[in-house]
This record gives structure tokens, sequence and C-alpha cells, in this order.
């Protein structure tokens, strides 16, 4: 059957200028262990205007904790994300709630484990720090945002599997759309 | 070309709503020379516009005004602005169904005198049986062009199917093919046939399945009888000092109010709009709104008996290539009470995008559970299923309180909590789907519950006795002789089938006794 190449087709330009960054060295300063390149002192979060680098990097980082997908680059979840700066230039009450909430996680995490939460080495940690949190109006909104914000992207659509729009390609009806071919083996 | 009817035209009939009902009864009454408006709270979104693209098209499409819920159905806490995915455009929510055209058996027809009295449960016989129904069900399918009907080939399997019927027939279900569908297998009626494109709830591109906004309104506007007038909400019916209904006051496109007079009004608006529209029609000589003197408007509101079963195999299955509703079993919609539960139910294959599958999968959810099931997105089969629900007068749509809608007036607010029929009928059919996969192989399934209604039914029903019900067998008010109902609204009790079959049949057995009446002088 036709299956999909699911491999990157963002250009490595793109993600240098986006995803990737250079060594968390606040993480690494403060003594904490960072997996990924998710960090305040990425371009991407420094490029903020309206929400502190570090809220930026703690979202980016929650988007990743809320929905993981370790076959998705870091890029998806910061394109999730940079919307928020812009809108919460225009909105206060959204800003404060975004920039409060983060500081709440934050707080929760110091009291369960005497580091911030982007600071938190295991997923399983932070997660537990989320859950705590996941009845909050900030987590909901994030959350909910997120299910359009991450999964809408049509470059992560190939990645799972999804072709996306089919009519402008004559549809499936010569594409596949009977192709099975291991039902008969089970 | 489309004529249009003077405002102050008295001898028009004024439909609210193009859909399945409003559509259809527009294009019979226009062919039959009687001169229709219809008024479509929509945009005329065609063909060439409609988007592959599960967001865009929701932006495009969908009823998005303001609504309110409360109960324990779970669509409640989940979406509790959006208690229904129906459409706001030219065609109602035929550009959006997935097509299945499906008769009612002949006890679903009779559901109080053959299910007897449950409690919580406020059943009743319609006033009309299948083989009065019969020779409008095969109009309708003539009409529709359904596949399984007037030597319509079935449509071929796709992939999904495929996974379905080997499943359901390990585990020895007998009724599985890929449905009655009105959805061209071949050119018809000059439309081409179904190009397995997927994206059927966006507004099929091909033409190929069956919608009011290309068959039936251009038909009927062909004629000079029918007006469609887009972007216009009807806001309530007038009547004059005996009763009689005379014109619907409406906003257009710009907001300002207008006013069409009739000799008739159809409502159509949808099982949700149709009552509200009535209740909102309330005055010194109907307090209680208009054609309410049983009380019954909006009450009885059914939405099926519905939930998902997913499942992920090893290998891909590709499950949104091609038609949606790709094939069914029909085993269960038997009437067994055996099986712990009155009515029966279909199970269809369907299938979303990734951005709605992630929306609707299990809301809420999150986390490795739960993303870990999307990793496996390529390699999923699904099916939806639908059975009777029991009608309960508590599940109603009544008005608001407190929310407005744009135009000021209150908004539609749904209560529904599930009876303990459904509920058992509910997990009864998560079970055999589960088996179904299991049977070829699933690693893992899941129970989806029920997405925002698509099946709207039963708000406005039918009834022998004026007291039980809003409308007689022939939709028409019990209270008001030239006020009908036109839509889903009317259904007396769901069947475990998918309505449209039945309101398109029922449209265009109304427009012949509507004509007939009409001749009569009745009306």
């Amino acid at each position: 059957m036709r299956e999909i190449d699911k491999r990157t087709r963002v250009s490595r330009r793109t993600v240098l200028r986006g995803g990737a960054a250079a060594v968390p060295a606040a993480a690494l300063a403060s003594g904490g262990f960072v997996a990924a390149a998710i960090s305040a002192d990425a371009a991407w979060a420094q490029d903020a205007s309206h929400l502190t680098p570090h809220t930026m990097a703690s979202l980016v980082r929650m988007a990743r904790d809320i929905y993981p997908h370790d076959h998705l680059a870091d890029i998806y979840y910061v394109n999730a994300i940079k919307p928020y700066d812009a809108q919460a230039g225009g909105d206060a009450a959204l800003r404060t709630m975004l920039e409060e909430g983060i500081a709440r996680l934050d707080a929760d995490s110091q009291n369960r484990h005497g580091v911030t939460y982007i600071g938190l080495a295991w997923e399983e940690q932070r997660v537990g720090v989320l859950r705590a949190n996941e009845d909050t109006p900030f987590f909901k909104k994030v959350r909910s945002d997120l299910i359009v914000t991450l999964y809408n992207q049509k470059a992560v659509w190939p990645k799972f599997g999804y072709e996306g729009a089919s009519a402008d390609k004559g549809g499936y009806i010569h594409r596949g759309f009977n192709d099975i071919d291991w039902l008969s083996s089970v | 070309m489309a004529n249009k009817f003077d405002q102050n035209d008295d001898s028009v009939v004024v439909i609210v709503g193009s859909g399945a009902g409003g559509g259809t009864l527009g294009n019979e009454l226009a062919q039959k020379g009687v001169k229709v408006v219809i008024l479509e709270a929509g945009k005329r979104h065609e063909i060439p516009d409609f988007i592959n693209d599960e967001w865009a098209s929701f932006a495009q499409l969908a009823w998005k005004d303001m609504r309110t819920t409360s109960g324990t159905w779970r669509v409640h806490k989940d979406f509790p602005n959006l208690p229904a995915w129906i459409v706001k455009s030219v065609g109602g929510s035929t550009v959006h169904w997935a097509g299945a055209s499906l008769r009612f058996q002949p006890h679903e027809f009779k559901a109080k005198t053959t299910y007897g009295t449950l409690a919580g449960a406020s059943l009743l016989d319609w006033p009309i049986t299948l083989e009065e129904m019969e020779p409008y069900y095969a109009k309708a399918e003539y009409k529709m062009g359904t596949t399984g009907t007037n030597n319509i080939p079935r449509l071929p399997g796709n992939n999904n199917y495929k996974v379905l019927e080997a499943g359901a027939r390990k585990i020895g279900y007998k009724e599985v093919h890929t449905g009655n569908m009105s959805i061209n297998s071949q050119p018809r009626d000059g439309r081409g046939a179904c190009q397995q494109i997927g994206f059927c709830f966006q507004g099929c591109k091909s033409g190929g399945k069956w919608s009011t906004l290309y068959t039936e309104i251009p038909k009927g506007e062909a004629t000079g009888n029918l007006e469609v007038r887009p972007a216009c909400m009807a806001l309530h019916i007038e009547h004059d000092a005996s009763g009689k209904v005379t014109g619907v006051v409406y906003a257009d496109a710009n907001g300002q109010h207008q006013r069409q007079k009739a000799r008739i009004v159809a409502v159509a608006g949808n099982s949700i709009e149709s009552p509200r529209l009535l209740l909102n029609s309330a005055s010194s000589k109907y307090p209680d709104g208009m054609a309410n003197s049983s009380g019954q408007v909006g009450r009885n509101y059914l939405r099926h008996m519905t939930g998902s079963v997913y499942a992920v195999f090893e290998r891909p299955v590709h499950m949104y290539r091609g038609t949606t509703m790709a094939g069914i079993v029909r085993d269960e919609a038997r009437l067994d009470t055996s099986r712990g539960f009155v009515g029966g139910y279909e199970l269809e294959t369907l299938s979303l995008g990734l951005p709605f599958m992630a929306a609707f999968l299990n809301p809420g959810a999150w986390g490795r559970p739960f993303t870990s099931a999307l990793d496996d997105y390529a390699n999923m089969a699904g099916l939806w299923i639908v059975g009777e629900d029991m009608p309960r007068e508590t599940n109603r749509v009544t008005l608001d309180p407190v929310a407005k809608d744009q135009y000021g007036l209150p908004v539609a607010s749904v209560h529904f909590d599930d009876h303990d029929n459904d509920v058992a009928m509910r997990n009864h059919a998560y079970k055999q789907g589960a088996a179904i996969y299991d049977a070829v192989g699933a690693v893992r399934t899941f129970p989806t519950p029920p997405y925002p209604s698509t099946h709207n039914m039963g708000t406005n029903r039918m009834s022998e006795n004026p007291r039980d019900g809003v409308v007689n067998k022939y939709g028409q008010t019990h209270d008001i002789k030239n006020l009908f109902v036109s839509d889903g609204s009317q259904f007396t009790t769901g069947a475990a089938c998918n309505p449209t079959l039945t309101i398109v049949s029922l449209a265009i057995r109304q427009a012949d006794n509507m004509t007939a009446m009409m001749k009569r002088g009745e009306i």
C-alpha cells in the first residue's frame, strides 16, 4: 500500500533559526540538566516582545509535556506557542494569565522539587506539576488552544501519516483508497 | 433563473431553512407551481468554495452562533456552547452529511407499542406507518440516487471499510456492506461519481454526494417559482387576529429587519433552531410560543445514542482516504431485548482527519496515553455508533434566560441526559465495536465519547393526539393550520438510522399534502 513519508520537510535553515538554540546557559549555571533546546536563551524566547523569555520557554516546555510527540521537533511546539506573544501585546488579561500561570507552576515545582518547572529534568515530574494545575483556567486555555495551534499545522500532518487536502489531487480513487494489503494475513 | 418575489406577496409559501427538509420541500412545491421563498440564515457557498481542511471548513460552514447546554451528557462539559455540529449555509446540513440513507424498520414507527412503557421515557407511536411512507422513501431514494436502490451499484469499499468488514464477518455479522449512500457510484442526474476524496463532512467537492445546495435548490430556482434568500435569519413568525400565520420577520445580511408576507410558513431550521423560532414567536395570543398549546415545543429532543470506536493496528490503514462513511454493519439494528435494551443500533465507518481526531478522540485528555494514540493515526480504523435513543420530556430545547444572540434574541439552550437504555446500548456497542477490531488484530481500541450532535430530532414531534406533540401526520401544526414543520424536529422517535432519508421523504409527502390542502382551500 502507498505509505506516507514522515520525514521532516522543513529546511535545515528553518530549524536552525527557529527551533534549535545555543547551550541553555542559564539552566547549566543553575546546575540543572536540560535534555532539549527549550530554554529562555533560545532565539525564539529572546525575540518575545510581550512575554518574558522564561515564560515563553516554559510555555513551550508545557506544550511538549501536554502533547508529547517524540517524532516532532521543538519547532512545532514553538510555532504553537509563539502567537501568544503578539496576543499578549494587545490583551493584558491574557498576558497576566500566562505570566502568572507559569509563575504558579514554578512555585509548585519549587515547593515539591526545589527547582523551577522548566528546570525539572524528568517529564514525569513536570507532568506531576501540570496535573496539580490542570483545573486552572490557565492550564485549560493553553491545552485547548494547543489542540488547534499544534495539530492544525500542515507541516505536522505528514509526520502522523495524514495527507490533508485531496480534492486538488483528484481524491484517492487512484491513490490508494482501497490499497490495504495485510488483512488476509490476520 | 431565480425569480424574486415581493415582500408583500402574501401568496408565497415561506420556508425557514434550505436543508434536507426545507430545500426539498421548496423544490417539490416549486415543481407543482407553488411560489416559494426560502429564508436561509447562512451564506451561499458553492462547490468550488468548499475547503478540504477541517478547521477552515468548520469556520466556513458550521453553525457557530451562541448556544448553551446543560445536563449530564458529556458534550455539555467538553463543548458547552456547541451542542450540535450542523451547518449554517445554503443547503443546510446536507452540505455536511455523510450520505447514509436508511429506511426505518416497521417497528420503529411504533416505538410505544413495540417497546412498551419505559420509566423516564416519553415513547409514542408515529401517526404514520412504514407502509404509508414506502412510496415516499422510494421517491426520495430515486431523487437522491441512493446506492443499493434503483439498480444503482454500491460504492467500492475503502481501507476503513475493509477493516470493518473483515472484523465484522469474523465475529459472525452477516449484514455488512458499503451502505445505502446518496453518493453517486456512477455519474447520475448531472453529477459525477465519487472520487473517494474524503472530506465528506466539509462539503463534497466533486458533487457526487447529494445535497439540496446543487440539486433541489437550482432545480426549484429553474422553475421560476423558488427564491432562496441567503444570510437571512428568521427572527419571529407573525399571525393575525384569527391566529393564522401571516409572515416572517427576518434580519437580512445587513442586519436590517425585513418582513416577508406568507400564505403558509414551513419551519425547517433543524431541531434546535426550529423550536427556538416557535418559542421566540410568542405573542399575547400564543404566550408560550407558537404551536405550543401542548407544551411540547422543544421537548423530546433526540440526538441518537452515539459514540465511536477507534482502533490501532500494527500496520497502516489510512482510514481518511475515501468516503467518510464507507460501510455499515446492520445486524445490531434488529429488535432483540435480550441484549438488555430496547431499540437497536448501526455501526458505520467514520474517520476524522488529524486535526479533528485530536479534538474529538478524548476531549480534554492530554499526556502520553492520549498522544501515543495519535502517534498511530495512520494505523487507525474507526466506526461510529448510531442507535435509537429514548425520547424524554426533560431533554429539551428552551430559550436561555440570559444569553442573547447578535439580533438580541434569546439563544437556544439544549438540555440532555442519557436514558439508562441509551447507556446500556452504548456499552453494548462499544463492546461489539472493539470485538470487530480485535478480531483483525487491533492492538488498542478507544471507546470514544459522542461528538456534538449531528442528528438532531424530535423537538416538534408528530402525534396523533394534539396533546402529545406539535404536528400532525403531515407536519402541519396541531394549533395553526397554515404553519408547518418540515425538518427532523417532526420525528416522533429516532429509529436506529441516519435521519436524512426520512426527512426528505417526509418533505416530498408534505409537499403533496400541502398542495392538496391549498387546492381544497383549507389553507
